[in-house]
């Protein structure tokens, strides 16, 4: 087994995929021969040819409309953002058209996002955006959120296998840090359910993405004190509403922590299922620990105070456990 | 430098303008060229030294387009420039000192930090901050110009675009819209052959992304953009027709981008052939070669312009580099206006 990076996961997903099925192809700007602005696809012409490496025009309401149009006719195809944040562009046909296509007329529409997410890589206001929320909102759409190689390749099979148009969040910040060895099985991550991160008895953190590896770094310096569970969501939506009741169950505590802004976040719609589910349970507020309400503001000093941190997060979980 | 310094040093002979460009004209117009390439060398030894935080993106080989089109603008004017465009910015009137500043995230920067590159906007030179997303100024430039058509202030707006921006569908709908109601604003295309890695033969099928102002019902034309006096005398003549009421025009410059998309990037997918053509056509020295061959500027009182240009960057990046960083807190404030 050799070590992988999250972003050579993605990699070898995609490609294994585009291996096994015929109808999966890829489109985006510069993923041809460039290999894409972070190199997920470099050689990928080389071995599928371009015909299923699709460089585009710089258009990527027409990139999702194409790629609607190709579903429909089943394939199905994988759409790179160059940054996440350019998907603003092309907003109508996921929202409107490629979201609700099966609920109106039944057709599925089988296709892939890659959003290249998040912040902490001084990116300024529109390189560095968790545009997660925007879509949450949007029955039709499913979201997914690795925080590791694992995930990271499970899920991207996964969301090319769905019938369903899937947001694949990508997190940047991860692409080279994340390691991990994985076997060379044909294994995917189900869409729908969540992973314990770590195990503890006294309090819930219920997070994904870019700030499982930052809450688990919280949670081990709280270690000799609070013994901190840690759920990995992995899937936005739908949510696995079961691993976390039970979690909070247990712990009768919970903290929730992401990288996007506080308002409007995935955590404000967590945090009120919680309640209606299982209120009685709680004996402390659920609180939350999340980018402040502004733009993602450019120079490091204004960044870091914008971001979540394991300092962040460990003062968040100290201040609910004194509760 | 100011303009009656400049002034001083050209040399006076019988001197017939050119493009209605006067020989100080011509001077001034060396100076923010140069200046413009001298700043962004700089920004490029920066970023090999690890100075800059995020991505550098340069318009070398851009310099006419910019500096060009925008000296053909009167105060009032507006400017909405994109990315490549420091050399615009500069002949409008942002100081060295902001545009240092704005580049280093510093806080007493136009945007204090806040956001990065060339995105900072300024309403005493009226110049409109892009966003990233490419398109999307096109028709808020449209926007600032029916703004000038409903005032009657006879203000002309210019703005920006790349080719692989004219693919967008914002390209579409702020160029219509504009020639519709027939707005004082002046589009040109920066065609500097690629968008990132893609070339134009992947962006569009047509010659001439002029071509498409036809469909518009506007002026559609192709100028050498290394040529700054060409690139001044067709642009001219669209704002004074557009300042007239005539409405838009759409300009397509042929230019190179003669770096990577940004400084990280190689840019090993240009064919080697394609870059010596073009290096034979810098706007610099094709400048140059006009001012000595029209007795305007000797190369001594060049060299001089240019020695005054390194010590003006020198103290402009001095100045910013030894400039506070903003305090964290500073980044909760500001997203509402007061
Ligand atoms: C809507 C949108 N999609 C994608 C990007 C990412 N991106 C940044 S620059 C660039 C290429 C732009 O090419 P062009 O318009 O030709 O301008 P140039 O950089 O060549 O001056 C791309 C794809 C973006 N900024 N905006
Ligand atoms: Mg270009």
């Amino acid at each position: 087994m050799a070590e992988i990076t999250y972003i050579q996961a993605i990699s070898e997903g995609l490609r294994e995929e585009m291996q096994r099925d015929e109808s999966v192809f890829l489109l985006g700007e510069d993923i041809g021969n460039y290999g894409g602005a972070f190199k997920v696809t470099k050689g990928f012409v080389e071995e599928f040819g371009e015909e299923r490496v699709i460089d585009t025009p710089l258009a990527e309401s027409a990139i999702f409309g194409m790629s609607i149009g190709a579903a429909l006719q089943d394939m199905r195809p994988v759409a790179e953002m160059q940054f996440s944040d350019f998907v603003s562009t092309g907003f109508n046909q996921l929202v409107n058209n490629a979201a609700k296509i099966h609920y109106r007329w039944g057709a599925a529409v089988p296709m892939t996002v890659r959003m290249p997410t998040g912040g902490g890589v001084h990116g300024g206001p529109f390189h560095s955006q968790n545009t997660e929320a925007w879509f949450f909102h949007v029955p039709g759409l499913k979201l997914v959120a690795p925080s590791n190689p694992y995930d990271a390749k499970g899920l991207i099979k996964a969301a090319i296998r769905d019938k369903n148009p899937v947001l694949y969040f990508e997190h940047k910040y991860l692409y080279r840090r994340e390691k991990q060895e994985l076997s060379g099985d044909d294994f995917l991550v189900e869409i729908g359910k969540g992973r314990v991160a770590r195990e503890g008895e006294d309090l819930t953190v219920l997070t994904y993405g870019s700030m499982v590896p930052t809450s688990l770094e919280a949670a081990s310096h709280l270690e000799s004190r609070i013994d901190v569970e840690v759920i990995d969501l992995r899937s936005l939506m739908p949510l696995d509403m079961e691993l976390i009741i039970g979690s909070i169950k247990k712990t009768n505590k919970a903290l929730i922590v992401h990288e996007d802004i506080k308002t409007g976040g995935i955590g404000a719609e967590l945090s009120a299922r919680i309640t209606e589910e299982a209120f009685e349970w709680l004996d402390g507020p659920i609180r939350r620990v999340a980018s402040i309400d502004t733009p993602v503001p450019f120079a490091p000093s204004l960044e870091e105070y914008f971001m979540p941190n394991p300092d962040k997060i460990a003062a968040g979980i100290q201040q609910l456990w004194d509760y | 430098m100011t303009q009656a310094e400049l002034s001083e040093l050209v040399k006076r002979s019988e001197f017939t303008p050119v493009a209605g460009l006067s020989a100080e004209d011509c001077v001034t117009l060396y100076y923010y060229m140069q200046l413009t390439r001298t700043f962004e060398m700089r920004l490029a030894s920066f970023y090999r030294q690890g100075k800059m935080v995020g991505g550098v993106y340069l318009g070398t080989g851009n310099e006419a387009t910019s500096v060009g089109a925008t000296y053909t603008l009167e105060d009032r004017d507006i400017l909405a420039p994109t990315h490549r465009d420091i050399g615009a910015h500069f002949v409008k009137g942002e100081s060295l000192r902001a545009m240092a500043l704005q580049l280093l995230g510093r806080a007493e920067g136009p945007t204090g930090g806040k956001d990065n590159g060339l995105h900072q906007g300024n309403k005493e030179i009226n110049t409109l901050g892009m966003i990233s997303h490419l398109g999307a100024m096109i028709s808020v430039a449209a926007g600032a110009a029916l703004a000038s058509k409903i005032k009657k202030s006879g203000q002309v707006a210019i703005h920006f675009i790349g080719d692989g921006t004219s693919s967008i569908g914002d390209f579409h709908e702020g160029l219509n819209f504009a020639s519709v109601m027939e707005l004082p604003v002046v589009y040109i295309i920066e065609n500097n052959q690629y968008a990132y890695s893609t070339p134009n033969s992947k962006q569009y099928a047509c010659d001439w992304i002029a071509q498409r102002a036809h469909g518009f019902d506007m002026p559609g034309i192709v100028v050498d953009g290394t040529d700054v006096v060409e690139m001044y005398r067709v642009t001219k003549w669209a704002v004074e027709r557009a300042r007239r009421g005539e409405g838009p025009a759409l300009i397509e410059s042929q230019t190179m981008r003669m770096r990577g998309h940004s400084e990280h990037d190689s840019a090993d997918y240009v064919p080697q052939k394609v870059m010596e053509k073009w290096e034979d056509k810098d706007p610099i020295d094709i400048l140059k070669n006009y001012l000595r061959d029209w007795g305007v500027l000797t190369d001594v009182t060049r060299e001089q312009i240019d020695e005054q240009i390194e010590s003006e960057v020198e103290k402009a990046f001095e100045y910013a580099l030894d400039a506070p960083v903003p305090e964290g807190p500073e980044a909760a404030n500001g997203v509402y206006a007061r």
